[in-house]
């Protein structure tokens, strides 16, 4: 029988929580580009600018046909080369935080902007043709009339979306980046108690992610729809 | 004011509209009824070109709808539109659906804007409600405001379609009360209704529509008196013994 031993634990706490910054970094990051990056592919989509509308519709459903975790090792790969070129930067400068950030932003815009994209439509058309009616522009009826709407419909499927990304930062161990699970990871391997770190990493984000996700059931509630 | 020359217009094979064509004079209120699915609100949308077509000009107040020089957003920030279901916008206060447009097409100042909105809206007899949300406004109440919303812009000529036919039976003179005052100021007027009562009473013309045809355009006497086409008579006996 194993057994179980939780003492490296307490010590290692400083050194998790520098990994948990590094995950919710990678999170705000992704979110925020993602859905900037996810806007205007959906905006671009739904144009009739026949170009444009096939950019996005094949970036989306290239991303959604690879797997995260290749994506990542993609940019592993590129980003540090691309980054050195462009900036002249050091070639023993860490640019693995950087490329995950890219990496995952590009990847989840091609989800956000599916979901804007239907969030979007969601919008009666009579309010297109009132924004255009009072004299707005194509940019102005967005911005002001149709995205604010679209995205007070589509809060509840955008934060289901970041619990996944948080959840998915774990994939950076592939870079050997100390996110919060590659840090449980090292810790565990370091003191051969890896099954308990590993254990303590899962409770972690099971809290986290069952907490958000309740929230956001009760704000989908609350908005009563 | 408004100039509608042989508009034709196609959804892919089927035709919507087939050569129409007519005039609206300054402070003139031209009435424009006919069967569901004639084309009315096709040919009303023409007209801010919320609705492109392939044959034929419209000419507003001297400017052509098909050039494609014209900038469409500010001839449309001239022309009001009031549509059947209301539009306002429904994350804005009551307020602000008065004072966007203003601001953002027209570029007057915030105060300038809110001052205008809020003499619109007590003459709609809202002035109490400025601060709610449209979702808290009976239908009657938010077609006000949204008439309210359209004279902010100050328009040269107002287009109305089907403004009561979305409301409860009791809530549609207070809409009508606004329009047939808006009428006596001489507001120039292309109205898309079944309403007979208010075309009686401010209509100079009647325009009826059959399968995307013009098929009468007559003075609202002649209108009411004889009209010519079979269609016409027997549109009218219908919705007037209702
Ligand atoms: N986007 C569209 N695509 C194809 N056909 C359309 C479209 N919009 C309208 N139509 C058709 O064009 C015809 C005219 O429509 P329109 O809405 O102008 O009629 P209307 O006279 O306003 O009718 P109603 O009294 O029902 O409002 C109808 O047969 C309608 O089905
Ligand atoms: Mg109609």
């Amino acid at each position: 029988m194993y057994e179980y031993d939780w003492s490296s634990i307490p010590g290692a706490l400083p050194y998790l929580w520098e990994g948990m910054k590094v995950s919710l970094e990678i999170t705000f990051v992704a979110i925020v580009a993602g859905i900037v990056w996810g806007t205007l592919l959906a905006m671009m989509r739904l144009s009739n600018l026949g170009p444009l509308s096939w950019f996005a519709a094949g970036y989306v459903n290239l991303f959604r046909s690879v797997p995260l975790v290749m994506v990542l090792l993609w940019f592993f790969l590129i980003v540090p080369q691309f980054l050195r070129a462009v900036l002249g930067l050091d070639p023993t400068t860490d640019t693995r935080l950087a490329s995950a950030m890219v990496g995952f932003a590009l990847f989840e815009a091609a989800y956000y902007s599916e979901i804007i994209r239907a969030g979007i439509q969601s919008v009666p058309k009579g309010q297109v043709a009132a924004a255009y009616a009072l004299g707005m522009t194509y940019g102005q009826a967005m911005r002001l009339v149709i995205l604010p709407q679209a995205f007070r419909n589509m809060v509840p499927l955008l934060l289901t979306q970041a619990i996944i990304l948080f959840q998915d930062t774990s994939l950076v161990y592939v870079s050997a980046l100390a996110d919060f699970f590659g840090a449980a990871y090292k810790v565990g391997e370091r003191d051969g108690r890896l099954v308990e770190l590993l254990l303590f990493a899962g409770a972690v984000y099971f809290v986290i992610c069952y907490s958000a996700s309740y929230v956001v059931k009760r704000l989908h509630q609350g908005n009563g729809s | 004011m408004i100039s509608i020359k042989n508009v034709s217009k196609w959804y892919g094979a089927f035709q919507v509209l087939k050569d129409c064509s007519t005039e609206i004079q300054k402070g003139e209120v031209v009435v424009v009824c006919g069967p569901s699915g004639s084309g009315k609100s096709t040919l009303i949308k023409c007209v801010n070109a919320l609705e492109p077509f392939q044959q034929g000009d419209i000419v507003v107040n001297g400017i052509s709808v098909a050039d494609a020089k014209t900038n469409l957003p500010r001839l449309r920030a001239r022309v009001g539109m009031v549509f059947q279901h209301f539009e306002l916008f429904p994350h804005m206060t009551i307020t602000e659906n008065l004072t966007i447009a203003q601001t953002k097409v027209l570029g007057r100042s915030k105060e300038e804007a809110t001052q205008k909105g809020l003499k619109l809206l007590d003459r709609v007899g809202l002035k109490a409600h400025a601060d709610k949300y449209p979702g808290q406004l009976s239908g009657g109440q938010q077609q006000r405001v949204a008439i309210a919303r359209a004279l902010s812009m100050d328009p040269i000529c107002m287009l109305f379609d089907e403004p009561t036919s979305a409301l409860d039976p009791e809530m549609i003179n207070e809409v009508l009360d606004v329009m047939v005052e808006l009428a006596h100021e001489g507001m120039t007027m292309m109205v898309v209704t079944h309403e007979m009562g208010f075309a009686r009473k401010v209509a100079h013309r009647v325009i009826f529509m059959d399968q995307g045809r013009i098929v009468e355009d007559a003075k609202k006497e002649e209108f009411f008196g004889t009209p010519r086409s079979e269609r016409a008579q027997l549109f009218l006996s219908k919705i007037l013994h209702h």
